[in-house]
């Protein structure tokens, strides 16, 4: 492959852009702007479709009383009364906080695991591409099913969790149930959400640490700096916007969470698990309350994506720096 | 220089990719399968029974030539799917055997084919059936004469115990030192406790055992399934029986908020540990596998449980759900089968209807593990011989009570639900706060359908 | 210049056998469910459930004909009178007092996820191709904005975004159809697609389009022969990831689907045997399921990471 030299590139950049805009001008083949809008038209009309139009929908059935399973009776207009009543509910609350609280101990959980196995695996052992692959697999498995297949494995009689837990601490295996105490089972949805996403944020880490330029370390070698400090003035400053990016993707997955925790405690004991989605979900399609789940969905929307926004803000001005 | 380099990773990435395009192709190009001759789709719930009708429904097919296909779904995502199938005008279902409290929102949604006219046309006559099950599975009003739905499938709660270990001399006299009676199936919930904590924890055959096993299921209708069946024998009431929908002082009275406290004392001292979202299966595997002395469950899967090897036969024993202090009801369970009017082939589901409602046809579903609710079967003067379980399925029939089957049933489901589990697994607040919120939540329901609640 | 032991930058043996050693730890940690799950596949009925929990066992094919087959419990009678079992599956259920009544419905599942994963994957890899190409190299109104509200559709919980679905496809008679589920995950993968390739074009650089449209090509004939073949190790990568997606989706497929297009995922937790859950059957299922994304993703996990890391450099 020839290399282009600076005198040739600049020329050549002269002349074909006035080609370019030439032929577009007449018209040989689709014109630029042709192409343009045929490229992105299928692509903004599909999100028109499917995204827009029911959120437009979706709003105005916030401001109704409409209720599926019972389509029969007249639609009341009720304004903000859904609003109203999800905003001074209690029990919305505290889902809200229980919902907060699995974000941010499970994303925490993840980014420390995570980030610490980047920084193992950047030592480039061997073998550590294997190993890496081998530590991927249960980001590969649908949360529904892990959800479902980890009810086995916590069961406190029949699964291998308890029994590995005795073993190591001698507690008898039925004496405790993970998914089914109150004090336990927060605890249990943020273990398999991280046993599932920890290797995302390490991808991500990695990432990270593979971008910092090798001359950076070397120059602090120069300066005799001990690995403990280059830790703390290199990397970790340098890894600190892809590990601040990691929050943000798994914050905002873990608030849209509700398969994994759906299959696998149903939100329960009592209503300890409940994520704000399966409260949704409830409210949607069983109790069949469409205006009133609306409402609460486009609250929940307004929220992610005004912390998204903010936080975004934040991250760029970290990454600027 | 621009037609660059394909390097050894790009190609085999772009490999891949004409792999994925190539399936991808081919996919979106394939259709739906054709439907060939003639046949109806039922869907039910998937357990005992419904293998019972798959034999059962042989004979329709050799009798009519119309073939029969089934959509079952497990009993915790039954109402969830069917519900969604039902609300979206879904072609999926001919026949619907559809749970009895859907029979409300059925009726005024007009999901369900109105039978009147069909009965009358077949000389189909209610008065024929039990009629509990009548008011319970087919009536909307309830005691109208207005019939969505053919009882299918009479079932209310039970309860199995462990004959073979009652009957061991050591473990009666055991009993008869610390309690001063002979072990028997309990009459009342308090012997009931009793017989459960005698059996906690006790040693049989070299493996620990526990007392009882009751549904804590919080999903879809498990632990309400199970509570009232306690509530209802201490005095809790759905309404006040002179002023429907006034709720307050019968949901929340003082009686039954001991009734919830009972059930709660039992759930702890006497069950099998990391029972607590368990519903009819783990049920069944718990007595099955030998962990527990009594089991709740529904009627539906006894004639399964005497079959089965390790505990059935000689080993196994039923009683009705036991009295409390101030009434002695059982939780009404089980079904009517409904024609969906959204579909294609209606005339030939009535034509099934038609063939199922016969006497010969009942017999013989009772005979192969479903539950018939025609009189002519379960009055016969063999019946309470024909099973083991027979004269407790009689009994308990005559002494039923169901659930609010209004449109909004649902949401009076889910709220109890939620208020009961949160108080009896989760440990939240105490038995009677649990119930006024629960008439709070059940007032706001029917409140937003306009049905004036009394204020007391 | 020396590179002392403790060098971040060439980590001394022991630094690289410690790692090693927490990696691995991790890794076989990590793996342990997972074997336990494929293992189950493996076990009879009673193993399955057995108490306590049983490592060592007789392995049997009963979960995976579970899973292919619907079967009725006979009377011993009944089997004894029974023609001899003509295959070994045969044989294998008629041992537990069983007779196949027909195929389950785990084929037509599967289908429905392969038609419904690949189709909505390679449709939103096609307009995300095309619409990243078109953001990257032309002038769009609004750029920045639209990017970000397409971003944006992402951040509704799945079940929100159901809701007024559920309604549209109810007037539209698309629920419980494939094309409906395939729009469906594709309007949502195109976002993700659009983004991640916008930055794997931008890398793209543009005097080799330029060139060729000096020599003649149109700005079609340049995209296929020179845009695309470099632009293919990020297509495979967001490929990779909308497949994931699609996939393993679940909220979509258990509000939208009912019987005929169905996926895997809300299939495999509710089949169910003859006391609670088939264990066996659901273990060989998720089995099953998960063998086709390992392979690709094993295949192409070199453009795993670049799609990752496009997701880092980015904004």
């Amino acid at each position: 492959m020839t290399t282009i030299t600076q005198s040739d590139d600049a020329s050549i950049r002269r002349i074909s852009s006035s080609i370019a805009s030439r032929r577009a001008r007449h018209g040989r083949g689709l014109s630029d702007r042709t192409i343009a809008w045929l490229f992105v038209a299928p692509t903004i009309a599909l999100l028109l479709a499917i995204n827009i139009f029911p959120l437009l929908w979706m709003i105005k059935l916030s401001f109704t009383s409409l209720n599926l399973s019972m389509s029969y009776l007249p639609l009341r207009v009720v304004g903000l009364d859904n609003f109203s009543d999800i905003l001074t509910d209690e029990d919305v609350w505290m889902r809200l906080q229980t919902t907060a609280r699995f974000v941010i101990s499970s994303v925490m959980l993840q980014v420390i695991v995570g980030f610490s196995l980047a920084l193992l695996i950047n030592r480039q052992f061997r073998g550590h591409s294997f190993w890496t692959t081998i530590i991927l697999l249960p980001m590969m498995l649908s949360p529904a099913v892990v959800g479902n297949f980890w009810t086995l494995l916590f069961q406190p009689q029949i699964g291998p969790f308890n029994y590995v837990v005795s073993v190591f601490t001698g507690v008898p295996p039925s004496s405790f149930s993970m998914t089914g105490e109150v004090a336990l089972a927060p605890w249990t949805i943020v273990l398999v959400d991280t046993w599932m996403w920890a290797p995302y944020v390490m991808l991500i880490c990695l990432a990270g640490l593979r971008s910092i330029p090798d001359y950076i370390y070397e120059a602090a070698e120069v300066d005799r700096a001990s690995a403990w400090r280059q830790f703390w003035s290199i990397t970790l400053p340098m890894a600190v916007p892809f590990l601040m990016l990691a929050v943000l993707f798994r914050a905002i997955e873990n608030f849209k969470m509700f398969d994994m925790v759906n299959l696998l405690t149903s939100g329960g004991p009592g209503s300890t698990t409940e994520l704000v989605s399966i409260t949704l979900k409830r409210a949607a399609f069983e109790k069949w309350r469409t205006g009133y789940s609306s409402a609460l969905a486009i609250i929940l929307f307004v929220t992610v994506f005004g912390a998204a926004n903010i936080y975004v803000k934040l991250l760029n001005r970290v990454k600027q720096r | 220089m621009w037609k660059s380099a394909n390097s050894m990773r790009s190609s085999r990435a772009g490999a891949t990719l004409a792999l994925f395009a190539g399936v991808a192709l081919s996919a979106l190009a394939s259709g739906p399968a054709a439907a060939q001759g003639k046949q109806l789709t039922l869907c039910w719930a998937a357990w005992d029974p419904a293998n019972a009708l798959v034999e059962l429904g042989k004979d329709f097919t050799k009798q009519s030539g119309i073939e029969m296909k089934y959509e079952f779904v497990p009993w915790t995502s039954y109402a969830d799917r069917f519900l969604n199938e039902l609300n979206s005008h879904g072609k999926l279902c001919d026949l619907i055997i559809g749970d009895s409290q859907w029979i409300g929102g059925a009726a005024e949604n007009k999901w369900y084919v109105k039978l009147n006219d069909f009965f009358a046309k077949e000389n189909i006559s209610m008065d024929d059936f039990v009629p509990a099950t009548v008011t319970g599975y087919s009536q909307w009003p309830k005691n109208t004469a207005n019939y969505w739905a053919l009882p299918a499938m009479a079932d209310a709660v039970g309860w199995t115990y462990r004959k073979d270990w009652f009957s061991r001399p050591d473990i009666q006299a055991a009993f008869k030192a610390k309690h001063g009676r002979d072990l028997a199936p309990p009459a009342t919930y308090d012997e009931l406790k009793q017989i459960a904590e005698f059996f906690q924890g006790r040693e049989i055959d070299g493996k620990k055992v526990y007392g009882a096993y009751m549904f804590t299921e919080r999903g879809s209708e498990g632990i309400t399934m199970g509570v009232t069946n306690v509530l209802y024998n201490y005095g809790f009431n759905y309404d006040n029986p002179k002023k429907p929908y006034q709720m307050q002082g019968f949901v929340n009275s003082p009686d039954a908020a001991k009734g919830l406290e009972f059930y709660k004392e039992l759930y702890k001292c006497c069950t099998a540990p990391g029972m607590t979202n368990a519903y009819m299966q783990e049920g069944l595997d718990a007595f099955k596998s030998g962990q527990v002395a009594m089991q709740m469950n529904w009627f539906a899967f006894f004639p399964g449980l005497y079959k089965d090897p390790n505990v059935g036969g000689d080993k196994i024993g039923f009683f009705v759900n036991p009295a409390g202090p101030k009434a002695h009801f059982t939780q009404l369970g089980g079904q009517g089968i409904s024609v969906v009017a959204t579909s294609d082939r209606k005339d030939d589901a009535l034509k099934y209807i038609k063939w199922f409602a016969q006497p010969a046809v009942q017999q013989k579903w009772w005979e192969l593990g479903g539950y018939s609710a025609l009189k002519a079967v379960v009055e016969a003067p063999g019946f309470p011989k024909s099973a083991a379980f027979a004269p407790q399925f009689l009994a308990s029939m005559a002494i039923v009570k169901d659930f609010w089957a209004e449109p909004s049933y649902a949401q009076l489901l889910l709220d109890m639900q939620k208020r009961v589990h949160d108080y009896v697994v989760a440990d939240k607040g105490t038995s009677q706060q649990a119930l006024d919120l629960l008439v709070k939540d059940w007032s706001k329901v029917f409140g937003e359908q306009g049905k004036r609640v009394a204020a007391d | 210049m020396t590179i002392a032991a403790h060098s971040v930058v060439q980590s001394s043996p022991r630094a690289k056998t410690f790692a090693g050693a927490f990696v691995i730890l991790y890794a076989v940690i990590t793996i342990l469910p997972l074997l336990w799950i494929v293992a189950t596949a493996f076990k009879s009925q009673s193993d399955a459930i057995a108490y306590p929990p049983k490592l060592i066992f007789q392995p049997t094919l009963e979960g995976f004909v579970n899973l292919f087959t619907v079967r009725t419990r006979q009377t011993p009678d009944f089997i004894a009178k029974l023609p001899p079992p003509e295959t070994w599956y045969d044989k294998l259920v008629r041992e537990r007092d069983m007779v196949i009544a027909g195929p389950s419905k785990v084929v037509p599942r599967f289908t429905n996820s392969l038609i419904i994963g690949f189709g909505s994957t390679f449709l939103a890899v096609l307009l995300g191709t095309l619409s990243a190409y078109a953001f990257s190299r032309f002038r769009i109104p609004l750029a920045d904005d639209l990017l970000f509200f397409i971003l944006s559709t992402r951040m509704m919980p799945p079940v929100a975004v159901a809701i007024p679905i559920y309604l549209m496809y109810r007037q539209l008679g698309l629920t419980d159809t494939r094309l409906g589920m395939i729009l469906l995950y594709t309007a949502v993968n195109v976002s993700l697609a659009v983004w991640l390739l916008k930055g794997f074009i931008d890398e793209i650089p543009r005097e080799y389009e330029e060139a060729a449209l000096v020599d003649g090509y149109t700005r079609l004939q340049a995209l296929r022969k020179v845009v695309l073949p470099q632009a293919v190790t990020g297509i495979a990568a967001t490929a990779i990831f909308c497949l994931i997606f699609s996939w393993n989706e679940y909220a979509f497929a258990v509000l939208l689907t009912s019987g005929e297009a169905q996926t895997m995922p809300p299939f495999i937790p509710f089949i169910i045997g003859e006391g609670g859950q088939d264990w066996p059957a659901v273990a060989a299922a998720t089995t099953l399921f998960v063998i086709p994304i390992v392979l690709f993703t094993i295949l192409l996990r070199k453009h795993l990471l670049r799609g990752i890391t496009f997701g880092a450099v980015r904004k």
